[in-house]
């Protein structure tokens, strides 16, 4: 990813100041790396259990209809969210059109919701009980819903459809940023040649962002691979929900944890492919002269309202509907039984816990990556793909395996207490919200991994050498020059953070002490009462919350870049 | 041994002690008297009525962490330092589950055992029963003219196209299928199975709720859910009554037997740090306050004799549990599950 140019700090003899960075970022990557691996380590030594003739079955009854169900889901994820992300970060960067301004902040919200959410609403909506197919039924004076045939939102389509609406930003939101600060002088050259819109983007546009489409891509994907909620709701048999009732109906946490580590080897095997196939492009895009953006291109006639059209309708379906559908419940609700005061403190203990897990994510994800710029190392590069696959792993298993190590930790701690003749602390972390905030951060940092390495590699190795002949440390050149241009970055990854960590629910629910409940784990209470929708305000809060960070990302960041470079916006 | 160190050694003890101080300030509350710490798959806005009222009946506060699932294995993790007292379950499976993982200790209480019939507890003690759900069918009133049901039918070619269920794979239906294994063999169980998915109108998905709906929808006439349910859509939710409306329980019975029943049950914990507590939060649980509220409340069936019914509840005909011990059912549970794979019943 760093052009080999690049030469270790310490290699170079600089002083002993740059030498203690490269151990503290170094230090930094390992304990990452350490905190990822500690859940999973836990599950492959409780993967040791006997489990009797499980793979049998598995490999007999389960696995096949599970692996296809899983592939066919996610690539049909990874489709929708290309189509939709890549082409409306395409027409947002291109094109000038009406309401292009509000929908290129807009085409972010649909992060907001949970997706076990949109799975409520939609089934709700589309149902037989719900309007649009009670509409229809008195449009066309059918009697019940066996006279005619509608799509039941319950199926795979339906799965993958609801997925890809509210994943879609993920890819959006890492293509918009490659089109927009992609070099003006390709484009230029490309349309002096003739080239159109459309051939500029297929042939230049798309291989340039294909990297950070990658990330956003694999972001949406693992976060599908993970879901249970959606999938059981919808009645999607995945890999991940065969997991779940192998460990829930043969009471086999053994079990469980081997499909779960079969599981990740396969994510593994599937990050390590794609990296594979990214290894020879590499592109710094952003030079001094480069960095100036072509203007955007005014539609006219049927275009403009094509092309609005085209960034709407995913906006509409991924959050104006749902939100509408929850706004419209709450008021309902607040008008029969009022405003619950219960919800205060959940929805203050979500954003503290969001809060405090969001800066311990972009703080260890930064530096972990910092140091694989700084410290050319095997070892430190390998550390930071280790730190980042907590990602991968379905929030409950996670969980699960997070539990012995923090326990572990616990009675380490009471031993030394006691060794010092204090009495026993009880559990310390597994008893506090810390167990929770280190459960996000490790299931979050990928983000910030990506992201970071995503900002760094757009960053030309010539300015750290520029930087360091001209005798800058790693913290000035941190402080003045990869900080700066990495702000979109930055604010990128603290937002899905943010937002990932407001919506969290599996690990929440398992791993949060006595009597603290967070807005998601205060839906899924009545959600499983199958009521969700008298947990819409808590719904609508999480997603109230996020919607400032995503504001913030939608101007901020883009202002941002404006400023640096004269020539863009 | 530091108090003779050094001043340099002195100064992270001192630092520790304080520390120490302050967290056991903050995490030994959990121990404190007037105090009972639950760990609950109960869904804490059904059960927390039940901890008010115990709390103002006795003044110990309740402290609750609910979950859907993983809470055995939490319990068995924390070890001896686990906060948890008492966990409250909604299936057999999960009592004996809680049982089998090491983390409970007998409940020793005559009350109980005078209370609780001996098919509806562990015969050592581990697990009482609190309160009985059935799982029954949902039929269309405009439909299903008829007004009596056996399992067994359910997999008859007079269904084909015609039924709705969820998951085959969630516990409320292993527990139903496991019955039925305990009935007829794993055999004829299977076959059953088969019948029965032949007979489904969609692929399971959703909850009962929603398959309540889609009968009064009419994507299919009969569908499979517990007995509290169908209540809590009559009464609690006005968007749901439609689908209450609509439909008619029907309380099926086993041929050569009777209705299928699960149970919400208590697990006193190994290492209960508020054990005295947590054993009047349990016998409470049992009492006739508790158990009218399980009733009238929540539309189930109380443990104890002698509580009048919740009148919807009243309305689905007299109840007649089918009499096999409930450790039998949990028994088979994995056999259950492993059909469910086995015929495809999701896919």
């Amino acid at each position: 990813m760093i052009d080999a140019k690049a030469r270790d700090w310490s290699e170079r003899g600089l002083a002993g100041s740059h030498e203690r960075w490269t151990v503290a970022l170094s230090a930094v990557a390992i304990g990452a790396a350490l905190l990822a691996v500690a859940p999973l380590a836990a599950l492959a030594v409780l993967a040791w259990g006997e489990t009797g003739d499980l793979w049998l079955h598995l490999i007999r009854y389960v696995m096949p209809d599970a692996l296809i169900q899983t592939a066919l889901l996610l690539m049909g994820v990874a489709a929708v969210t290309i189509a939709i992300g890549v082409g409306t970060a395409w027409a947002v960067t291109t094109f000038q059109f009406p309401g292009r301004n509000s929908l290129r902040w807009m085409l972010v919200l649909p992060l907001a919701i949970p997706t076990y959410l949109v799975a409520y609403v939609y089934a709700d909506l589309l149902d037989p009980f719900g309007p649009v197919q009670s509409a229809l039924r008195a449009l066309f004076g059918w009697r019940s819903a066996a006279d005619y045939w509608f799509p039941s939102v319950r199926s795979l389509p339906g799965a993958i459809l609801l997925m890809g609406l509210v994943l879609y930003p993920y890819v959006y939101l890492a293509a918009r940023a490659m089109f927009q600060t992609q070099a003006a002088q390709f484009a230029e050259a490309a349309r002096v040649l003739g080239a159109r819109p459309l051939r500029l983007a297929l042939q230049i546009s798309l291989p340039l962002a294909r990297p950070a489409i990658a990330v956003g891509v694999a972001l949406a994907l693992l976060e599908t691979l993970n879901d249970i909620g959606l999938s059981e709701y919808l009645g999607v048999q995945t890999l991940t929900l065969s997991i779940f009732s192998t460990w829930q109906n043969r009471g086999s946490l053994a079990g469980a944890s081997q499909i779960a580590c079969v599981m990740l080897v396969l994510v593994v095997a599937l990050v390590a492919l794609e990296r594979y196939g990214q290894r020879h492009r590499n592109f710094t895009a952003m030079t001094q002269q480069g960095a100036r953006f072509s203007p955007r291109i005014v539609l006219r006639g049927h275009w403009r309202y094509l092309a609005m059209l085209l960034c709407l309708v995913p906006v509409a379906l991924g959050f104006l509907l749902p939100v509408g559908f929850l706004l419209y419940e709450a008021i309902r609700r607040m008008l029969v039984v009022g405003f619950d005061p219960d919800l205060i403190r959940p929805a203050a203990t979500t954003v503290a816990l969001a809060a405090i897990a969001t800066v311990l994510v972009l703080s260890i994800g930064f530096a972990a990556v910092a140091a694989t710029r700084y410290v050319r190392r095997m070892f430190v590069d390998t550390c930071v793909n280790l730190a980042g696959i907590g990602y991968a792993v379905p929030g409950v298993v996670l969980a699960l395996g997070l539990l012995t190590p923090l326990v572990l930790i616990d009675q380490g701690l009471n031993a030394v207490v006691r060794a010092f003749g204090g009495a026993g602390v009880g559990l310390l972390l597994t008893g506090s919200i810390a167990a929770v905030v280190i459960a996000y951060v490790i299931r979050f940092l990928a983000i910030a991994l990506g992201f970071a390495q995503a900002g760094f590699s757009r960053i030309a190795p010539e300015f750290d050498e520029a930087a360091r002949m001209l005798g800058a440390g790693p913290a000035t050149l941190a402080r003045t020059i990869h900080l700066p241009l990495m702000r979109p970055a930055l604010l990128g990854a603290a937002l899905l953070v943010f937002v990932d960590c407001l919506k969290e629910l599996p690990a929440t629910l398992l791993l949060r002490p006595l009597n603290v409940e967070t807005l998601s784990t205060y839906i899924y209470q009545y959600a499983t009462r199958g009521s969700f929708e008298e947990g819409a305000l808590a719904a609508l809060i999480i997603v109230a919350v996020g919607i400032p960070a995503v504001l913030l990302i939608g101007r901020h960041a883009d202002a941002r870049i404006g400023k640096t470079f004269p020539g863009g916006r | 041994m530091t108090k003779t160190k050094s001043s340099r050694n002195t100064r992270p003890w001192r630092t520790l002690q304080c520390l120490a101080v302050a967290t056991a300030a903050t995490t030994t509350t959990a121990a404190a008297q007037g105090e009972v710490n639950v760990y609950t798959y109960r869904e804490a806005k059904l059960i927390q009525p039940l901890f008010d009222a115990f709390t103002k009946a006795s003044g110990i506060k309740v402290n609750v962490v609910s979950a859907a699932s993983g809470l055995e294995q939490r319990i068995q993790t924390e070890g001896v330092n686990s906060p948890a007292d008492v966990l409250l379950a909604v299936d057999i499976s999960r009592l004996e589950a809680a049982v089998r993982a090491g983390i409970t200790q007998p409940i020793k209480s005559k009350l109980l055992d005078q209370v609780v019939e001996p098919r509806y507890r562990d015969s050592e003690g581990h697990w009482y029963a609190l309160s009985m759900r059935a799982r029954v069918a949902y039929a269309s009133k405009e439909r299903v003219p008829q007004t009596a049901l056996h399992y067994e039918d359910l997999a008859e070619a007079t269904w084909k196209g015609k039924v709705c269920i969820r998951s085959g794979q969630h516990y409320y239906n292993i527990a139903l299928f496991a019955a039925h294994i305990v009935k007829h063999g794993k055999i004829q169980t299977e076959q059953w199975l088969r019948g029965l998915k032949a007979n489904l109108a969609q692929r399971p998905s959703g909850g009962d709720r929603e398959t309540a709906r889609d009968v009064a929808a009419g994507k299919c006439d009969l569908g499979i859910g517990n007995t509290y349910y169908w209540a809590l859509m009559a009464h609690a939710n006005p968007a749901h009554k439609p689908w209450a409306d609509a439909t008619r329980v029907i309380l099926p019975t086993f041929k050569n037997g009777g209705t299928h029943v699960n149970v919400s049950g208590v697990v006193l914990t190994r290492h209960a740090p508020n054990g005295a507590n947590a054993m009047r939060l349990i016998e409470w649980l049992a009492g006739e306050q508790a158990q009218y509220l399980h009733a009238d409340v929540n539309y189930e069936y109380p443990i104890r004799a002698g509580i009048a019914l919740n009148p919807t509840v009243a309305g689905y005909g007299a109840l007649n549990p089918d009499p096999m011990p409930l450790a039998a059912i949990a028994q088979q549970a994995k056999a259950a599950a492993d059909l469910v794979d086995q015929v495809g019943f999701n896919n």
